[in-house]
């Protein structure tokens, strides 16, 4: 289900066509090129267990439109919390005056209804599902995760699930709308050795309704987390400094997201901040290394049916054959390029403007066994399990926090390594990968991406890769 | 800013959640408005202004807790909203340490005195925010054939709330913050493009630091040109007091009430004990006035009061909410620090550089992370080479590694120069022995 129509979403916000009209017309009367409206109206809940009892309930309603307004690439923006014609209209006036003329423009705005593909279909609706349904599940999560380990001292389980009717048209005449579900699940647990005590933990999070939950998830989740935990104790810090690290399949696409991904995002190189301003068109790495930013997996947590500038959503090869393809763009940067914007516009809610954000990326995989490329090394570490990333646009330098590894002596995994941050540089970095394996992993764990104050779920994935030389941080 | 309209919606819940099976309930009413400019080069680049009005809804029922929001204020939404959200609470297992606080721990007075609002924030106009950004942007941009960007933003909030809890709470609190700050970026003969940024923030609007943003801003940039990764091995470590709150925050999470019962915290038992140097005496002081971070009661409603945490190095006490002193059975403290105050040293900054023999001034942190449960922690940083007292030469791309307590060990002087812009009113710090992972 959820092919919501966008005669059923105009009643939802109890706004009409003509309203509409009306809106993006006081958004542009001070001259501005380009109008868009955005509303919103998201119902998220959560439910949470914490000493053995599903104990906690919550939820949040918001409720609103976002009315922007560009002229060039200056932007006006402002929200208002209801959607009465007169509160919208003085809030496009706002908005309207990032624009420096007074002169109306003649404009008349036709709107058609634009359909877009479905990336995520659901079977049973949240809305449809109540408390006790999703505490079975919860609970289950909780007594497993006791069974497999009688080192266990605490558990805490979170369940989330998130419905969001959006609704967008713009100055160009287009009107979408969107059903957007997310589900999330996570899971902690605190286990005590001796004297010792190791925290861990595993999630999952994708655009799906209630058939998220099973006990399938439940079983590899529980799995997840007492296994992270266990490895805590063998854990060791490595000796630090600079060495070869194989990125493991999955997760590591946090060193795609960090090392280029930031980098690539064109609102960066159109202001020349980003260290890959200069480098469209260019070799930035080996000719077998392709990496895409794709918006069109199904059920991916990064997965988009249109952007939140009308864009429709599409698989956008950034590295091809090893050479920068394209920048990931919103509309004020494809314009500035003159190029077709990528589908990456995106906001966290109708408070914010719209910016170039990734969805869900990774590198296409190679032809080598894992195997063989932790044999080319005789001394580094193998990495696969992350908690944070960051990056510096302009020097290149990103980092990411290493929750558990492995150390690689003589071509093979040896001693659990844990607590470690990774620091490189994007454009070294890149170029430094010099094996890609055959053996492609897109992450299924809660991504949220920061930037400038806006957070957005995200994907990322990797085949595994060796990296020459990277600082480890350690002993 | 709250109307006697929005207080009476937030009492109207209360009582509906009262007469609908709830025994116990808390209500906020929070509302604020927002202006925000950016300037980038010659032109304004963005403004975004708005309002906004948020209701939460705490529930106790049955010895069942819940808690819910919304911005949809029209009686019959939040009315259906604290239906369902009771039917919801009544699912769940009953948990009997959630509750209110005893109500002789709240804050009974009037609100007044920290001088946290800025009764000019609706008199200054549009125009004086942009010219501020114009001559801010304009002490950089075309004054330098490196310069490549310059984006300074200004911004102003002010927000209110009112909170009423059915066993006798009720309090108004009302705050207002400007800030300007400035980012600049550079072009050199590499592809790296150094960039950085300065800030200033506060209460008042006459007490914003006008001029200087930008120049600081590009400085910091300039200092950043040429960045390498030095050798791998032990230096002394010197944090600015930008940078210092870096390594309070494992502390203060670590003290949290929350990571003590789930035994996920590096301090547990150690009340009462030596965990840093004689030298660390901090206190919170919630009842400063003009700082950001002042309060007379935390998010319970519980008065706020002078607090030793560290005294001469030794743990004073935990930050303990009403459910977990429940939970582990002690009394209660508060729910978290306000304004944390360092006893300070003899010397500013650079009084403590010109200490450094063999050394590293960490200017700013580049991602890491610290494990809550051991205080195991790594993290990238960026500064500068420090031997005899000077600065040598820029580096970047290195990380630090260790145990936050074995780090606080090593602590050897504390300054005398806290940011006064920041609730947490850190001053440089510097420690010795630290390991650096380098080249």
């Amino acid at each position: 289900m959820n092919n919501i129509t966008t005669e059923a979403m105009l009643s939802h916000f109890g706004v009409s066509v003509e309203d509409l009209k009306k809106v993006l017309a006081a958004a542009l009367e001070k001259g501005g090129g380009y109008a868009d409206l955005y509303f919103q109206h998201t119902r998220n809940n959560q439910i949470s267990l914490r000493d053995g009892e599903v104990n906690r309930a919550a939820s949040n309603v918001d409720y609103g439109v976002g009315i922007r307004t560009v002229a060039g690439d200056q932007t006006g923006y402002a929200y208002v919390e209801n959607t009465l014609p007169e509160d919208m209209i003085r809030a496009a006036r706002t908005a309207a005056g990032i624009a420096a003329t007074t002169t109306k423009p003649s404009l008349e705005i036709k709107l058609t209804e634009k359909h877009f593909h479905n990336f995520y279909p659901i079977e049973i609706p949240w809305e449809s599902v109540d408390i006790l349904r999703k505490k079975e599940y919860v609970q289950k999560l909780n007594d497993r995760i006791f069974e497999l380990d009688k080192r266990v001292i605490k558990a805490t389980v979170a369940l989330s699930d998130t419905t969001s009717y959006t609704m967008f048209c713009n100055s160009e005449g287009i009107l979408a709308s969107d059903y957007r579900p997310m589900a999330l699940m996570h899971a902690s647990c605190t286990m005590q050795d001796g004297t010792k005590i190791e925290n861990g933990y595993s999630s999952r999070a994708f655009r799906l309704g209630f058939e998220f939950l099973s006990d399938e998830l439940v079983e590899t989740l529980a799995q997840e987390t007492v296994a992270q935990t266990a490895l805590m104790f063998k854990a060791v810090k490595p000796k630090g400094g600079e060495m070869p690290v194989v990125m493991g399949a999955g997760g590591s696409g946090i060193l795609l997201h960090e090392a280029i991904g930031h980098a690539f995002e064109a609102d960066f190189n159109r202001k020349g901040v980003s260290i890959f301003s200069d480098k469209l068109g260019k070799q930035i790495c080996d000719t077998s290394i392709n990496v895409v930013d794709d918006g069109t997996i199904e059920h991916a947590r990064g997965a988009i049916n249109y952007d939140d500038e009308g864009v429709e959503s599409q698989k956008t090869y950034i590295v091809k054959d090893g050479i920068l393809n394209s920048y990931l763009h919103d509309r004020i940067s494809a314009k500035h390029y003159d190029v077709a914007p990528t589908g990456n516009g995106r906001r966290q809610s109708f408070r914010h403007a719209p910016m170039p954000r990734m969805r869900v990326t990774y590198m296409e995989s190679g032809n080598i066994p894992e195997e063989e490329i932790i044999a080319q090394v005789k001394q580094g570490v193998y990495v696969d399990n992350f908690t944070n990333g960051q990056v510096q646009i302009g020097a290149g330098d990103f980092t990411f926090f290493v929750k558990t590894g492995y150390l690689i002596e003589n071509g093979r995994l040896t001693q659990p390594i844990k607590d470690i941050n990774v620091i490189g540089n994007g454009p070294r970095a890149l170029a430094d990968i010099t094996l890609v394996g055959n053996n492609l992993k897109i992450d299924e764990g809660t991504w949220t991406c920061g930037k400038e104050g806006q957070s957005m779920p995200v994907g990322q994935g990797l085949p595994s890769v060796l990296v020459s030389k990277l600082i480890v941080g350690g002993e | 800013m709250i109307t006697q309209e929005q207080k009476d919606i937030a009492q109207g819940c209360m009582e509906f959640a009262l007469k609908n099976g709830c025994q116990q309930a808390r209500i906020s009413f929070a509302v604020a408005d927002n202006s925000s400019f950016d300037f980038r080069n010659t032109q304004l680049d963005k403004l975004q202004q708005s309002s906004e009005n948020k209701l939460y809804i705490e529930l106790f029922v049955d010895g069942r807790y819940g808690s819910f929001s919304t911005n949809r204020l029209e009686r019959e939404e939040v009315q259906a909203l604290i239906r369902e959200g009771i039917t919801s609470t009544r699912f769940l297992a009953q948990d009997l340490a959630r509750r209110l606080p005893d109500s002789s721990r709240y804050y009974l007075g009037k609100g007044d005195g920290l001088e946290l609002y800025d009764d000019a924030y609706l008199s200054i106009n549009v125009n004086s925010k942009i010219d501020l950004l114009k001559q801010t942007t304009a002490e950089v941009y075309g004054k330098d054939k490196r310069v490549i960007s310059v984006t300074s933003s200004y911004e102003d909030n002010r927000s209110a709330e009112y909170m009423v809890a059915s066993n006798g709470f009720e309090a108004f609190s009302q705050d207002s913050s400007f800030s300007l700050s400035s980012e600049v970026a550079l072009k050199t003969d590499t592809d790296a493009r150094p960039e950085s940024f300065w800030y200033d923030s506060t209460i008042f609007w006459k007490d914003l630091q006008k001029e200087g943003i930008a120049r600081k801003a590009f400085e910091r940039a300039l200092g950043k040109v040429g960045q390498k990764q030095t050798a791998s091995g032990k230096y002394q470590l010197l944090l600015d007091n930008t940078q210092a709150s870096r390594i309070v925050s494992p502390l203060i999470s670590a003290l949290m009430g929350t990571s003590l019962q789930q035994k996920n915290s590096f301090l547990i038992d150690r009340l009462g004990k030596q965990i840093m140097p004689p030298s660390v005496t901090i206190h919170d002081t919630p009842h400063l006035a003009r700082s950001f971070g002042a309060r007379w009661y935390d998010g319970e409603g519980v008065a706020t009061s002078d607090l030793q945490i560290i005294e001469k190095g030794v743990l004073q006490t935990y930050f303990i909410d009403t459910y977990n002193s429940v939970k582990m059975g002690v009394e209660p403290t508060i729910s978290s620090p306000s304004i944390l105050n360092f006893e300070l040293g003899n010397t500013d900054f650079n009084g403590l550089l010109r200490q450094i023999e063999h050394g590293i001034w960490v200017s700013a942190f580049n991602g890491g992370n610290t494990n809550q449960t051991t205080g195991d922690f790594s993290m990238g940083i960026e500064g500068f080479l420090i031997k005899d007292g000077k600065v040598v030469s820029p580096i970047g791309e290195m990380n630090i590694t260790g145990n936050i307590l074995d780090l606080w060990k090593n602590l050897v002087a504390v300054g005398n120069d806290p940011r006064k812009n920041s609730p947490w009113k850190i001053p440089a710090l510097l420690f010795e022995g630290v390991l650096f992972n380098g080249l």
